[in-house]
């Protein structure tokens, strides 16, 4: 009976409805591009789906972000390294995988290597050969980082604007490393080339769909696993963290304890979607460690409502695709103030975001209604408590 | 030892050409030496060489250079030798005439090897050591000096007992002890006595001659060689440390510069502004219209671009920092993650909107000439714009604090920073000493931006160059402490000029940032935190 | 006035004070505080502003390290001086603070929820679901506030008042063995203020209780041994009569 109470808790209206639209969506997109003929109006081409694929990376980025910027308040301005972390197993994965069809053919040494006449494999490459090995440090490097950032800042109580500025400096710090040739990442260039995924052409549509679908399904567990964790009584302290910090430390939770297994799993997500994401545009480098890239997905979160996690992933979508529409066309040099407007004009004008205002909207209807039923009722008979649909969502 | 008396004879022939120059002289070596030039063989460029210095002609000294450049051509079945011109141009090597018919289709460059160009360097050295210019004798004896050829040691005797410069000479003398500490046949006194002389010119390329001392060497001249050598390394250190702290101190102001106005709308207002790299950016671009219009209109005040673009970038960031507080900030008081992104859209904004108005590429911004040019101290090189820069910071620096302490407005500015609803109560308008504080914060910033300019690429990311170095700056330093501030960067400056030669200038970064995160972790306050009530309200 | 024994070792108290100093930038905000308050008492502190009782509430709750002193717990079993917030909130010391601080996202029922005395740690709240003994505790606690009614409300909404009395469920509802309750009354009408009087007396029957309160009619009201605060340190102790015609106390705290 407990279980199932958990889960009406974790599947309320919104979840369930953003479960179906990603399901449908990752029916409908490989079902249009691999059924419907290139010439009808309805199909949509291999290049849409891997751009497609990209929204969905995304998307479980501006998830991951969201699920600590939203619920206990921590907003990360370094994100972008865990999913570059991610990006870069994944990389390195994919560069073991093509062998001798490098440019210099050597079976082990990827080609920069070669080039950067190396004589062996550096030992952080070892086991990458192995996709197993590489989904594991796919998930443990980034939570690993994310561990022993978060278990100095947590514990000497780095917050607010300190936090977010400290974890810029951190990705920072990495993008100049990984620019430098002897880290042993390609340098500039970073990986790239890629010719297979486990066994499969990762240029051909088939990988591709395979590739959208399989992005839809991890952000769909993500997204399962950030409600569990956000409808749980731990949601309920993380929340109450973000409200009233010293609060809920004289109450006697250890806050750093509970801030630093949220960052850790929000930093694992992150790297998640970096991981999906470099295979589908073919090349991770540097560049993805760019401070501002991080913040860019930060405005995403915000563009679609932070703490509401379905918000996060529309944001996600919404300002990429005004992205790909605007630097594609004519209007290409007035993409970047449109961003910035979007950063004035969201915090300034719609500070709850997109899914925020329209549940807030909601909850007002519902308010209103309810307080008309009452008003008829004796005072002070509200419906029973304990039963979860009268429990306004903590994520408002 | 191919040619020891040939070499003399190049020598001698060499003084020959400037005493003679005048007269026809011995043409015909010049004539003659040129076709060994077609035959493609190094032995036989080499001569050529050789015999050239020697000739004494006055188109020697541009056939040398062409042939150092490889712009020396020659046409074996033509037996012709042509020099080009840096804009393609042929001249005939032989009269020195424009060659006008058309090019043999066998043309092909003179090849060198790394002997010959040892040869062409010295060759040129020894021609350039009489020249008319102090400049080029001075770098014709420090190449002697380096290259520790023996064939110019009679063109140096000469040289240097025509010598008037006392500076030229110096380092021809120099150059003559080097000479005879690697001549095998110099007396060990004579030695003893070169290597006194190198000694006290104490560099690096001493050192590596001083190392370059056989160990077969008489015995005094090697135990002088070992002690000059310790002095020498000893001075090196020094000085080393010396530069050291010379290029941090200047990193330093450089970072406080930028950071100082930080300081204000982060440290004292608790605004954090990622929009504040964008008005440093701005206060470059104003010196850059300001000396676009001097260039264009009065090219006599181009040596005051500077001080006229100071008050106006200052009132120009200024103002556009309060239309930013009036217009955003102001909304978002008590809201320190959404001023962050909001100030971050704005700053997006500006650099577009400068990208927009002046194109994306760098922009010219020149130097005045009280700002150019360097001195030497001791045994570092001192530019003139690092040094005014760090007066400037000082400058900056003294001027706000005592602007912050003796002022009205100072005065104001601290009561609302202190207490708010107080300052209102006692009558102070608080929007209006919001606006001007951050309005004073990007002023700086404008100011700071004219004296960036001079160093740094004038472009539309100028800002987001400086953007994590100055907040790392502010909150080592301790958030509201202009003094925290100034210690901070004058620390980062400096440890990072430190770090440079051990780690390089990326993993020395890298380092500091991570020791910085790290530091925030244990003094999340900073260096100079303030204690007590007030900073946790 | 009566004098206590200051031995850490043979102490009874419950909480145990002696010569606690605490100083920012040079001000001496407490000046070798010493007191004790024994097991089942309730004691009033009261003072003039800056006299530093806050800042030994912090002291107490771990937010402030003294720079010189004792501070023990239980019989001298623990020195508060050495643990951090947590641990001591863990020990059995609830805190009100002087702004009512609730978790205003949340409702009345998760408020009281979150500070049920339960683990604490985060497995223990990742995998959490609620008991029916857990339910009735909440029902009871929110009966002794009257706040029954408002159950579901969004903590938010509530007025200032109400809370007060929802940090002060809080409190009782995390089962504390020491309550510092922090100027409870601030805001308040009279008759809520003669309401928490009455709260605060029920609370003492089970708890011990220490309340810091500028208002001297409440502190009357509560009827129990007093604590006058000055410039760091201890400047009277007794009754409410006894303290309020001290001479010193007139001179400082009433200002005459």
């Amino acid at each position: 009976m407990m279980k199932s109470h958990a889960l009406i808790r974790m599947l309320d209206r919104g979840a369930t409805l953003f479960l179906v639209l990603l399901g449908a969506f990752a029916i409908a997109i490989p079902a249009l591009n691999l059924l419907v003929p290139a010439g009808s109006a309805l199909h949509v081409s291999t290049y849409l789906v891997a751009l497609l694929g990209k929204y969905v990376c995304y998307g479980l980025l501006a998830l991951s972000i969201d699920l600590i910027w939203g619920y206990v308040g921590i907003l990360s301005l370094g994100h972008g390294a865990f999913f570059a972390l991610g990006g870069y197993a994944m990389g390195m994965y994919l560069m073991r995988q093509i062998g001798t069809r490098g440019v210099y053919a050597d079976p082990i040494l990827p080609d920069f290597m070669v080039f950067l006449n190396w004589k062996e494999l550096p030992f952080f490459w070892y086991g990458f050969n192995h996709f197993a090995y590489a989904a594991l440090m796919i998930l443990l490097v980034p939570g690993l980082l994310a561990f022993v950032f978060g278990w100095f800042a947590f514990r000497s109580r780095v917050t607010g604007v300190y936090l977010s500025i400290i974890t810029q400096a951190m990705t920072y710090a990495l993008l100049l490393g990984f620019f430098r040739n002897n880290f042993g990442f390609g340098g500039n260039n970073g990986l790239t080339d890629f010719k297979d995924i486990l066994g499969f052409n990762v240029q051909t549509e088939g990988t591709r769909n395979a590739l959208l679908v399989i992005s839809c399904i991890m952000l769909a567990v993500c997204f399962l696993i950030c409600r569990a964790i956000v409808t749980s009584k731990f949601g309920k302290v993380l929340v109450a963290i973000r409200d009233a910090e010293a609060r809920t430390r004289f109450m006697g939770y250890r806050v750093e304890s509970y801030k630093l297994f949220v960052f850790t799993v929000s930093a694992c997500m992150a790297g998640i979607a970096g991981a999906l994401y470099v295979p589908q545009v073919g090349i991770i480098n540097p560049g993805e460690f760019a401070p501002a890239n991080s913040i860019e997905a930060v405005i995403w979160v915000a563009v679609g409502g932070r703490g509401t996690l379905t918000g996060a992933v529309l944001g996600a979508f919404v300002v990429n695709y005004a992205k790909t529409y605007f630097t594609s066309g004519v209007l290409a040099p007035y993409w970047l103030f449109m961003l910035g407007g979007l950063f004035i004009g969201t915090t300034l004008f719609l500070p709850r975001g997109i899914v925020g205002t329209w549940n807030h909207w909601r909850s007002g209807q519902k308010e209103k209604s309810e307080a008309a039923r009452s008003a008829d009722a004796e005072d002070g008979m509200l419906p029973t408590a304990g039963s979860p649909s009268t429990q306004p969502s903590a994520a408002e | 030892m191919r040619g020891l008396f040939e070499r003399f004879a190049v020598v001698l022939v060499v003084f020959g050409v400037f005493a003679a120059l005048v007269t026809t002289a011995r043409a015909g070596a010049y004539e003659d030496a040129l076709p060994k030039f077609t035959l493609d063989s190094f032995s036989d460029t080499a001569d050529a060489i050789d015999a050239i210095a020697a000739s004494g002609s006055p188109l020697a000294p541009p056939l040398l250079q062409a042939l150092k450049d490889q712009r020396l051509l020659f046409s074996a079945s033509a037996k012709q030798v042509l020099i080009k011109a840096a804009d393609g141009k042929l001249t005939d090597a032989a009269t020195g005439q424009p060659f006008t018919a058309a090019p043999p289709s066998d043309l092909d460059n003179v090849r060198l090897n790394n002997r010959l160009r040892n040869l062409t360097d010295a060759a040129l050295g020894a021609l350039t050591l009489m020249a008319p210019d102090p400049g080029k004798r001075y770098g014709a004896a420090q190449s002697v000096f380096k290259s520790r050829d023996a064939t110019a040691a009679a063109a140096l005797d000469k040289a240097i007992a025509v010598e008037k410069d006392a500076g030229v000479k110096k380092t021809m003398l120099e150059a003559k002890a080097a000479l005879t500490l690697t001549d095998a046949g110099a007396a060990a006194a004579d030695k003893v006595a070169a290597i006194a002389i190198i000694r006290d010119r104490g560099d690096q390329d001493s050192l590596a001659l001083l190392q370059s001392v056989p160990a077969d060497a008489p015995k005094e001249v090697l135990a002088a060689a070992t002690d000059a050598k310790a002095k020498i390394e000893r001075n090196l250190a020094l000085w080393n440390t010396v530069q050291n702290f010379w290029y941090g101190l200047s990193l330093g102001s450089v970072l406080l510069l930028a950071a100082i106005g930080l300081a204000i709308t982060f440290g004292v207002m608790g605004v954090i502004n990622m929009a504040h790299g964008e008005m440093v950016m701005l206060g470059a671009y104003v010196t850059y219209v300001v000396q676009d219009v001097i260039r264009a209109s009065y090219p006599g005040l181009f040596d005051y671009s500077l001080a006229i673009a100071l008050p106006l970038a200052f009132l120009f960031s200024a103002i556009v920092g309060i239309i930013i507080e009036r217009s955003v900030i102001r909304f978002l008081y008590g809201r320190p993650l959404e001023t962050l992104l909001a100030t971050w859209g704005i700053s997006l904004v500006l650099q577009q909107a400068v990208r927009a108005a002046f194109g994306p590429t760098n922009k010219e911004v020149g130097n005045p000439s009280w700002m150019s040019g360097a001195f030497d101290l001791g045994g570092i090189l001192i530019t003139y714009n690092r040094l005014w820069i760090i007066v400037f910071t000082a400058i900056v620096f003294v001027a706000l604090l005592a602007m912050l302490r003796f002022t009205r407005l100072g005065l104001e500015m601290r009561a609302v920073t202190q207490n708010r609803s107080m300052a209102a109560a006692v009558g102070i308008r608080t929007a209006r000493i919001d606006a001007l504080t951050f309005g004073l914060g990007s002023g700086i910033a404008g100011i700071a931006g004219v004296a960036l300019s001079q160093i740094d690429n004038v472009s539309p990311n100028l800002g987001q160059g400086y953007i994590i170095d100055s907040f790392m700056v502010v909150v080592f330093g301790g958030v509201g402490n202009l003094w925290g501030t100034l210690v901070g960067a004058l620390t980062l400056g400096i440890a990072n000029k430190f770090l440079e030669p051990f780690a390089g200038a990326v993993l020395g970064k890298i380092a500091i940032l991570v020791f910085i995160i790290l530091f925030i972790q244990k003094r999340p306050r900073g260096m100079f935190a303030l204690k007590g009530r007030a900073i946790e309200a | 006035m009566t004098t206590v024994e200051f031995n850490a070792e043979t102490t009874s108290a419950l909480l145990y004070l002696d010569g606690i100093s605490v100083s920012f930038d040079g001000f001496k905000a407490l000046n070798e505080l010493s007191f004790v308050v024994e097991p089942g008492e309730m004691r009033a502190i009261i003072g003039p502003n800056g006299a530093g009782k806050t800042t030994m509430m912090d002291v107490i709750t771990g937010k402030t390290r003294p720079d010189a002193g004792d501070v023990f717990f239980e019989q001298g079993k623990y020195d508060l001086s050495t643990l951090d917030e947590t641990e001591i909130a863990t020990l059995g010391i609830g805190r009100k603070f002087q702004k009512p601080t609730v978790f205003e996202m949340h409702t009345v029922e998760d408020n009281l929820q979150l500070a049920l005395r339960n683990d604490r740690s985060v497995k223990a709240t990742l995998f959490w679901s609620s008991t029916p003994e857990q339910e009735s505790r909440i029902d009871e606690v929110l009966e002794t506030v009257r706040l029954k009614h408002l159950r579901s409300r969004v903590a938010g909404s509530l007025s200032h008042g109400q809370k007060q009395w929802l940090e002060i469920a809080m409190l009782l509802a995390q089962d504390p063995k020491l309550l510092l309750v922090d100027e409870p009354v601030a805001g308040m009408t009279d008759v809520e203020t003669m309401q928490t009087a009455e709260l605060l007396r029920e609370i003492n029957k089970t708890k011990t209780v220490v309340v810091v309160e500028h208002d001297m009619a409440f502190v009357r009201e509560l009827g129990v041994k007093v604590t006058c605060l000055h410039e760091g340190s201890v400047l009277a102790e007794g009754s409410i009569d006894q303290v309020s015609t001290n001479d010193r106390v007139v001179e400082v705290y009433l200002g005459r």
